[in-house]
């Protein structure tokens, strides 16, 4: 698994529940260091062991915590460049569910061996869509729910999302646009950068 | 021909341009047959929002770096077709790139602009937004570019960092020996190879201990480490900071004086070595005695000091001093490898003797030792 991923598994952990959590979780999943390096690959089965002990620490199941994870992505003061990432995806909601099908082909042009699971957007009516999540190890569709939820936010819109869970290695989010400005949202200036 | 002109050609009412400009090219100028701005587009306008633009002079407005000396509207016609490379008058100055296509029946002329390299600047200095740009602009995504490299080499570079000085620990551990803190033969090595390199003159002494074998068979290797720790202490007391002091075998060790080649302050130093070795060390209710007999080579004995010839010949100098009877230090002297490796003879062969190898090289050499 990419170190991106890890680092974002352990700045959730940091970032939202202490250090001294982090540490404990490394420990107990025999990482044998404490930081993960975002530029270095690890082996699946270390993501699996960590999320492993994340989940029995914070005494969450495995669904609620990759939620959590990405809704952290989005909405954390640390974690500001990859919100400002997946605003550069368009000008309001609608738009941003729409250029989520180019996320892996996106992610990929910045750090050439990060792979993305694959989105399938589906747009049933004007304010109904479905997002088909296919990814190996499944879990990312869980992730893309709390993006969803956050990047709604960002963006001020009204929504209501379904997670449906893996069936074929395919998890399946139903949205359902209530009202796209329905808040304010947080602001986006092309010319602000976040790094 | 131009898709523009053919625009202009076709289309006989200029409000046809307009409309069509408008919708496709936000930052697009279109001049009158005197060189005066009759429209421009939105996002063209926002960079100077106090200063309407329409109705003023092109030329006023913008200062045309390629081509350069365009004064007159004609001259601005000549340039269609070309890259046009400009310069927003006033502050913030902005470069654009641009094109220009005349207007039919001599009418204007209808310009393009773009921001070219200067997007990331003019972004920020206007506070542009999505819209802003023409939906084939690939601006957005030249930003999300920027700014996803900018990140992912913002990791590297920690990463970098880290490494290099995990990298640095390593290298020092390497050159270190982890029972004295001295160099090792390693760190020594490099460090005669940048002497030799830089040209530098410089001693190098080779020094034996005497009788450390009977400390560590009667008293043990912990009363051995412990008197190699002492030792390295006296010579490291004894040497200045920039010499290298470095234990290139057990009980073997090699120091290097950077810009000291005088005979008087090497022997002084060695005999104060010595000296200092002497004191017996005591090591829980015994006492550990030994000495040290040095060997010592200048650079400047040679026409091209070689790190090699020069270990070699600092070797046979200390056991002259070892069959001189230990505790003392000696010069090299060529005579000394004349006597071959032999120790036994080392130090009573007159200088007649011919060398084994004979080079060029060598017979300055000679030149150069004989006098010792």
């Amino acid at each position: 698994m990419h170190g991106l991923i890890n680092r974002t598994i352990q700045g959730f952990v940091s970032d939202t529940r202490g250090e001294t959590l982090w540490r404990e979780v490394a420990e107990r999943a025999e990482l044998g260091f404490v930081e993960f390096e975002a530029m270095l690959s690890y082996d699946a089965e270390v993501t699996e062991r960590v999320l492993r002990v994340v989940c029995a620490q914070l005494n969450l199941p495995l669904e609620a915590l990759l939620e959590d994870i990405g809704t952290y992505l989005v909405s954390h003061e640390n974690t500001e460049a990859v919100r400002r990432l997946l605003r550069f995806g368009g000008v309001d909601f609608v738009e941003f569910l729409h250029s989520l099908e180019d996320l892996p082909d996106r992610a990929r042009l910045a750090v050439d061996d990060l792979r993305l699971p694959q989105l399938e957007l589906c747009e049933h009516a004007m304010d109904h869509f479905s997002l088909t999540v296919t990814s190996q190890p499944v879990g990312f569709g869980a992730v893309m729910l709390g993006v969803l939820r956050a990047m709604a936010d960002d963006y001020g819109a009204l929504v209501i999302l379904e997670y449906f869970p893996a069936t074929q290695g395919s998890e399946r989010i139903e949205i359902q646009l209530i009202e796209a400005a329905f808040a304010a949202g947080r602001g986006f200036e092309l010319g602000a950068r976040a790094v | 021909m131009s898709e523009m002109q053919r625009i202009g050609a076709e289309t006989q009412n200029i409000g046809d341009v307009q409309a069509l400009m408008d919708a496709f090219c936000p930052m697009h100028v279109i001049l009158d047959a005197s060189g005066h701005i009759v429209h421009v587009g939105a996002t063209l306008q926002k960079l100077r929002a106090s200063l309407p633009l329409e109705g003023r002079r092109f030329l006023d407005v913008f200062e045309l770096r390629r081509p350069q000396s365009v004064n007159t509207m004609d001259e601005l016609l000549n340039s269609a077709g070309l890259k046009l490379h400009l310069r927003l008058r006033g502050e913030p100055e902005t470069a654009l790139k641009g094109a220009l296509a005349p207007l039919a029946d001599g009418r204007g002329a209808v310009l393009n602009l773009g921001f070219g390299i200067s997007l990331l600047d003019a972004v920020r200095d206007y506070a542009l937004v999505s819209s802003d740009f023409a939906a084939t602009d690939l601006a957005i995504e030249m930003l999300y570019l920027v700014e996803a490299k900018s990140a992912a080499m913002e990791a590297s570079r920690k990463l970098n960092l880290r490494l290099q000085g995990a990298m640095i620990a390593a290298e020092e551990q390497a050159f270190t020996d982890t029972l004295t803190g001295l160099k090792n033969r390693r760190a020594m090595d490099h460090v005669l190879a940048r002497l030799i390199e830089a040209g530098r003159e410089f001693a190098l002494m080779h020094i034996d201990l005497d009788f450390f074998k009977a400390v560590n068979d009667t008293l043990g290797h912990a009363a051995g480490d412990h008197v190699l720790q002492n030792v390295a202490r006296i010579m490291v007391e004894e040497t200045r900071s920039d010499d290298t002091v470095a234990r290139v075998g057990g009980d073997e060790f090699v120091i290097l004086f950077d810009g000291l080649t005088d005979r008087e302050t090497l022997v002084r130093v060695a005999e104060r070595i010595i000296r200092k070795l002497e004191v017996p060390m005591p090591f829980g209710a015994h006492m550990c005695h030994v000495s040290a007999s040095c060997g010592t080579v200048l650079s400047v004995s040679y026409d091209a000091p070689d790190a090699v010839q020069m270990l070699a010949d600092a070797d046979l100098a200390l056991y002259a001093s070892k069959h001189a009877g230990r505790a003392q230090h000696s010069f090299f002297r060529l005579e000394m490898r004349d006597a071959g490796l032999s120790p036994e003879i080392s130090g009573v062969i007159p200088a007649a003797v011919a060398p084994r190898k004979g080079t060029a090289g060598e017979a300055e050499n000679r030149r150069k030792d004989r006098p010792i």
